[in-house]
């Protein structure tokens, strides 16, 4: 049909072109479904459940949004909403998750997976299935084995850790075996010295090797015997118990742990839901409690000096040089602006330098006038004190900017009527000043607090939490704040890994920081500003 | 109240010598790392412990140093800062917008509640989740080697996942302020949705994008934890994390190239700063505290 001939021509267009669209559309959400579908599938065989499930949301998400007419306003926001599942949620729920599990060191597989290296764990029987054995070795220390049964089968097998075949064919004039002898013994083969029994008996490595496929390994016994090594631990999987073999010792499973009754552990765990034991940890163990109550006396300590710190130097610069008769006021702001505008990181390192006590400057020159040397770095006191002094510097910029501002909105007639009743320049200050500061910089000064509770980059680049506390039983310092104390139960090497005890502790405090979050939205209304526009 | 003329002006001048006496104190505190990073910089004396103010003779060496530096690969650190910078802010501003114009301009259930959630969880420090966020990355890489574990385009998935919220909350309070009846006029007229925001809306906000993308692009190119855990080759890493891992091994006998390094990262954000400072101080009194 000629479109243009009909009169309807306009209408008729607008919709086919809106149907083509939809179509279009529809035909795109399919296609992105199905490679998001692909891709959870894949997740899915490699037992990532969890992040699998997160992709089917994603994929009904976008579905609903795009194809259901109604959820179209969802639309502007499906990318963006699964982005912020994918890194935002999700991270929080897994760590709520692993709040209550062992997840950690020992504990970091899953159950199939150490159940299968328990089983994987064998040895090698005093009886049973023997062989009679003669070894080949290379120059460069590798070894063939060759065997041969009660029934008088023979066979040449290799090591289980070289790659290759398992089994090399025992004939003549392949992979250069040379004759067999009369018990069909290679006499020779190229590239190994067969070994006589003298040789065999001293040769350290070959009662270590194993041979054969990995499945049933042989290894050597005694000078005249091979055996077949057998798995130590035999599994019950109704029961879920493995039985170890040599000494009939039962391990039930407990926790993630097979455990025998003595208390003995088979090793590898998995990681297991263990209910509330990590909070409760904290509660019983003076090596975890000790440090901890330290940490977080400091860590308030810290955001509260911090703030106050910072926002005094900021208030007094911009009362002091706020006076529009003070000449100069453009360039001195410029230049007392540059703490802010390098990276904080970068700053953070230069004062590390520069507090060093043996070659940094600040302990050179103090030594030069007043003949001291402070050792900033292992006294707790005096490493706060230069943590705070780096913050200060760091900080007074924001609140020197902050509060210029702030200052100009307040009334110029508030002042002239305290004036007239005769107030002074000090009562200005904390009659009106300050009150009326407080009310309007109130918000910013919440979430000033909340950053610096987890001004984790200076504690870390500064100087890593320490010094240490000695009788803490994990790495934990006397700078330490909850966050870095938690990054470094979680990552740092050498005192073990402890997730789900880490993620137990950031589960406390969240909460703290989600109190202080609640307060401020309560003081700037945002929460209101929610409601009122409906 | 009823003082002399003249003793007006001595306590005046007073004023004023103390003022600039404590504002050459202040100058000092705030220039002093700057003016001895650049000393260093400058300094042939590689060493911390033989630094001075005023060094003896000076030269370049530490800059030439930094281009041929086989362990500290100084310029591809920072071209992997600034593309990871850049596309992170671009990414992070399209997702933003977009979702803050449904929340501004439509009404549906759940909206209050999804804005409340967004604000709440944007609270939890994205760093406590890290044994999260890598065990994501890696699992994904496990699948689409490309986005796992020491690519770029990984962490920059992390970067753009982790700032939607209060982004979202500037860019949507800056969008209530422009009046409906623009695009309600606009929808009279027959605009579609998309038209009301691309022609409407969007020039509206330039302010706004730039207040956003210059505290997203400032709090990624400074940021070096997430990227530590998620960038294992030396390589792939950002010059904040090259900086960070430098200055923890023996850097007291390699302060001079540390400093060369440190002026020139700084450089960008410097530079940033310079151009745009009224925009961010604007952007910073709307409830964002330097990350």
């Amino acid at each position: 049909m000629d479109a243009n001939q009909t009169p309807t021509t306009g209408e008729f267009a607008k919709k086919t072109i809106f149907g083509a669209a939809n179509l279009l559309t529809s035909l795109l959400v399919l296609i992105v479904d199905i490679a998001l579908a692909f891709f959870a599938f894949k997740l899915f065989s490699l037992g990532y459940i969890p992040l699998g499930i997160c992709f089917v949301l994603i994929i009904i998400m976008i579905s609903v949004a795009f194809l259901v007419p109604k959820a179209h306003m969802f639309k502007w926001m499906a990318v963006g909403l699964s982005a912020w599942l994918l890194f935002s949620i999700f991270p929080i729920v897994y760590t709520i998750y692993n709040a209550f599990t062992n997840y950690g060191d020992g504990h970091l597989i899953t159950q199939a997976q150490a159940i299968e290296q328990i089983q994987a764990q064998t040895y090698l029987p005093e009886t049973g299935k023997a062989y009679e054995w003669i070894a080949y070795r290379s120059a460069d220390n590798e070894y063939l084995l060759w065997l041969k049964d009660a029934d008088g089968n023979t066979s040449l097998v290799a090591q289980v850790d070289i790659e290759g075949d398992a089994e090399v064919p025992l004939v003549t004039g392949e992979n250069g075996i040379g004759e067999l002898d009369e018990e069909g013994a290679p006499v020779t083969i190229e590239g190994y010295t067969r070994l006589n029994r003298i040789l065999a008996s001293t040769d350290k490595n070959l009662t270590n090797i194993r041979f054969g496929d990995p499945e049933n390994t042989i290894q050597v016994r005694s000078p005249s015997e091979a055996a077949e090594l057998v798995p130590l631990y035999s599994y019950d999987a109704e029961a879920n118990v493995f039985t170890d073999q040599t000494t009939g010792t039962k391990y039930f499973d407990q926790e993630g742990t097979y455990t025998a009754s003595n208390g003995e552990r088979l090793i590898p765990g998995y990681t297991a839901v263990v209910g509330a034991k990590n909070f409760v940890q904290f509660i019983n163990s003076p090596g975890l409690r000790g440090p901890l109550v330290t940490i977080v006396i400091w860590n308030f300590l810290f955001a509260t000096f911090s703030l106050l710190l910072t926002f005094s130097v900021g208030l007094l610069i911009s009362i002091i040089y706020g006076d529009p008769k003070f000449k100069g006021k453009k360039i001195l702001r410029s230049l007392l602006l540059i703490p802010y505008t390098i990276p904080s990181l970068i700053t953070i390192l230069i004062w590390r330098g520069m507090f060093n006590p043996d070659l940094g400057v600040i302990n050179r020159m103090l030594e030069s006038v007043f003949n001291i040397s402070p050792r900033w770095f292992t006294q707790p006191w005096l490493a706060r004190a230069a943590l705070l002094v780096v913050n200060t510097w760091l900080g007074y910029p924001y609140w020197m900017l902050v509060t210029s501002g702030a200052l100009q909105s307040i009334p110029s007639d508030i002042y002239e009527a305290a004036e007239i009743d005769g107030a002074s320049g000090w009562q200005k200050f904390w009659g009106i000043t300050l009150p009326l500061l407080l009310v309007s910089v109130g918000p910013l000064m919440i979430s000033s607090f909340i950053f610096n509770f987890n001004n984790f980059n200076l504690i870390y680049a500064f100087i890593n939490g320490g010094p240490p506390i000695p009788t803490a039983t994990t790495q934990a310092g006397y700078t330490d704040i909850i966050i870095s104390y938690v990054y470094n139960l979680a990552f740092a090497s050498g005192r073990g890994i402890q997730y789900g005890y880490a993620s137990a502790i950031s589960l406390v405090l969240f909460m703290l920081i989600a109190v202080m979050s609640l307060l401020q939205f309560k003081f700037t209304n945002m929460w209101e500003e929610v409601g009122e526009n409906v | 109240m009823s003082k002399h003329p003249s003793s007006i002006k001595r306590s005046r001048t007073i004023g004023l010598v103390w003022r600039w006496a404590l504002a050459a104190v202040l100058i000092l505190f705030s220039i002093f790392p700057v003016l001895w990073i650049i000393s260093a910089a400058i300094n042939p004396v590689n060493d911390l412990a033989n630094q001075k103010l005023i060094p003896d003779n000076w030269s370049f060496d530490n800059f030439r140093q930094l281009v041929s530096n086989p362990i500290f690969p100084f310029f591809t650190w920072l071209k992997n800062s600034l593309i990871i910078s850049t596309v992170s802010t671009l990414l992070t501003l399209s997702l933003t917008t977009l979702a803050a114009f449904a929340f501004s301009r439509f009404r549906f259930k759940g909206r209050q509640s999804m804005l409340k959630s967004i604000l709440l969880i944007q609270s939890f420090p994205n760093l406590l989740a890290i044994v999260a966020l890598f065990t994501i990355i890696k699992q994904i890489g496990d699948v689409i080697p490309w986005l796992g574990l020491n690519t770029h385009a990984g962490l920059i998935l992390v970067y753009s996942g982790g700032a939607m919220g209060m982004n979202i909350w500037l860019m949507k309070g800056y969008m209530d302020t422009i009046p409906r009846d623009i695009d309600e006029s606009a929808h009279v007229d027959g605009a579609t949705d998309w038209q009301v925001f691309s022609k409407l809306i969007l020039p509206l906000l330039r302010p706004i994008l730039v207040v956003i993308s210059i505290l997203s692009f400032i709090g990624t190119y400074g940021e070096f934890i997430i990227a530590r855990t998620l960038l294992t080759q030396r390589e792939m890493q950002t010059v904040m994390v090259g900086l960070q891992i430098f200055t923890a091994g023996q850097y007291t006998k390699n302060w001079g190239i540390f400093a060369a390094g440190a002026l020139i990262a700084a450089l960008p954000i410097m530079i940033i700063y310079l151009i745009l400072q009224d925009q961010i101080v604007g952007g910073l009194t709307q409830g964002s505290v330097k990350g």
